[in-house]
């Protein structure tokens, strides 16, 4: 399968505005879930309105959230996919541009040092373009996911030590759920990655923190620590908007990656209640848009 | 726990009037502002041409569309989508906002801290709740982009919102102490050991 960049511009720039518009069924399942089970009034009030808020961008064409977040675009390339690389990028980029004049969006990515707004979306290294390679022939996949950042703000790495062991991690996890509070955005998704190098546990827990909801870590023994840490978190009190209740997290996610013998690294990034995401599948048959 | 409808601007007295957990709507002008408006206005001795005496603002950069001037448009932008950024990276600019520019009411989400909790007791000021990420809703509330200063830090210009029944916002810090994200910060910290130990971390000592 020939894959034309048009159509990888046209994809890019379609899925910034749809993610940025339409909540998936995940998330806004987990939303009725956290409702049915909230006791606080002000909790429950507090996601009644997050629940009309999806219901109003539906009905009036309109963004979620006024953050169009870091567009971060993933990327997977299967088997018998005939694609120019470096072309790829340079189309999800403009794709991206397009998306911000066209609908218009709120540029929300400027210069590190000198704060510039080019008013494209985007900048050095940005938007964030991840590829990879999956086992699905002729089949190339796109995930959009704007990342917004009253969560991002609330990212934590800790290279902890094998002496102190999984309480480690259970440990950082709930100080950085108390430590965030209402900062982002509460009930949020947690990521949290364990293992690997410093930078791999760091990308682990965006990996993590951008799962869909009902989705489990592949590994038995992580699984286990996102349903003992899920439960934990939702104990806090935290609550929507840090504003208190029982709905502090959707869910806690874990992403693991083998470490070094020394080596027990953890890190934490959230994902806002606004979890938003879009996807497209190319196939010989066409453009397929979905979440 | 009362409810308050405020036309801006407003006095010391109303706002003083208000304690945590009551809610207000506010009704005609509304100030948009955000951290590059406030570090150019009080780092680097920007100046704004429009009085913000007893008004309300909002931690906020929209999405918005350039148009033509109209009177529906006078700005020449007509708002996409209005929504709330966090508060707490604008911390420091409280007390110069309320001091230099005489601001009474600041909106946000996530809360400020105690400085800012300080200034609203000794100035005379309060920080209203509004749900994070509801901004499809929240833009409902916008009836116009009225006019604009220092755009040339788009969108972290400062906006003026003609707005209407925009609420019910939460009082959740008053000028008498009272925090909510204290109560609940406080509330949950207390709540730290018992969940660790449900998860059966064991404490080591040093």
């Amino acid at each position: 399968m020939k894959i034309r960049l048009h159509d990888i511009e046209e994809t890019a720039k379609v899925l910034y505005v749809r993610a940025l518009k339409s909540l998936p069924p995940d998330v806004k399942a987990g939303f009725d879930r956290l409702a049915a089970a909230e006791t606080s009034p002000r909790g429950q009030a507090t996601l009644a309105t997050m629940i009309r808020n999806i219901a109003v961008a539906e009905d009036t064409d309109n963004l979620l959230c006024q953050d169009t977040g870091v567009p971060i675009y993933n990327v997977w390339i299967g088997p018998g996919v005939d694609v120019d690389g470096a072309g790829l990028k340079r189309a999800i980029r403009n794709g991206c541009a397009r998306a911000t004049h066209e609908h218009p969006l709120r540029s929300s990515i400027v210069h590190p040092l000198t704060r510039r707004n080019e008013q494209t979306s985007c900048g050095i290294e940005v938007p964030v373009i991840h590829v990879d390679f999956s086992d699905k022939a002729e089949t190339l996949e796109i995930e959009m996911v704007p990342k917004g950042s009253g969560s991002e703000n609330n990212s934590f790495l800790k290279m902890a030590v094998p002496a102190e062991g999984v309480d480690a991690i259970r440990t950082f996890v709930v100080d950085c759920v108390l430590a965030a509070g209402g900062k982002t955005c509460p009930p949020t998704i947690v990521g949290v990655g364990v293992g690997g190098t410093s930078d791999l546990c760091v990308a682990l827990a965006k990996r993590a923190a951008t799962r869909p909801l009902g989705t489990a870590c592949a590994d038995p023994d992580g699984a286990k620590l996102e349903r003992e840490l899920s439960s934990a978190v939702n104990q806090l009190g935290v609550g929507p908007q840090g504003l208190g209740g029982d709905a502090t997290a959707f869910a806690v996610h874990i992403e693991l990656a083998a470490t070094h013998i020394t080596m027990n690294p953890v890190a934490v990034n959230m994902q806002c209640h606004s979890a938003r995401r879009a996807r497209a599948t190319i196939t010989p048959a066409g453009i397929a848009y979905g979440y | 726990m009362a409810h308050h409808d405020f036309t801006t601007p407003v006095t010391e007295v109303q706002v003083r009037d208000l304690v945590v957990n009551d809610t207000v709507t506010l009704q005609g002008t509304l100030y948009g502002i955000r951290d590059a408006t406030q570090i150019h206005m009080f780092d680097r001795g920007r100046r704004t041409r429009f009085d913000l005496a007893g008004h309300a603002v909002i931690h906020t950069a929209p999405n918005v569309k350039t148009v033509t001037k109209s009177a529906e448009h006078p700005a020449g932008y007509a708002p996409i989508c209005v929504g709330t950024t966090t508060s707490d990276r604008m911390e420091r600019f409280t007390r110069p906002l309320m001091r230099d520019c005489g601001v009474r009411v600041i909106i946000g989400k996530g809360g400020l801290r105690d400085e800012s909790l300080a200034a609203f007791g000794e100035l005379g000021g309060v920080y209203l709740a509004i749900i994070g990420g509801t901004a499809a809703l929240e833009t409902t509330w916008i009836e116009a982009i009225e006019d604009v200063d220092l755009d040339d830090l788009n969108p972290e210009s400062l906006w003026r919102f003609r707005v209407r029944d925009f609420g019910p916002l939460l009082v959740a810090m008053d000028s008498h102490g009272g925090s909510l994200y204290d109560t609940v910060r406080d509330a949950a910290a207390a709540r730290r050991a018992q969940v660790l130990r449900s998860l059966g971390v064991t404490p080591r000592g040093g």
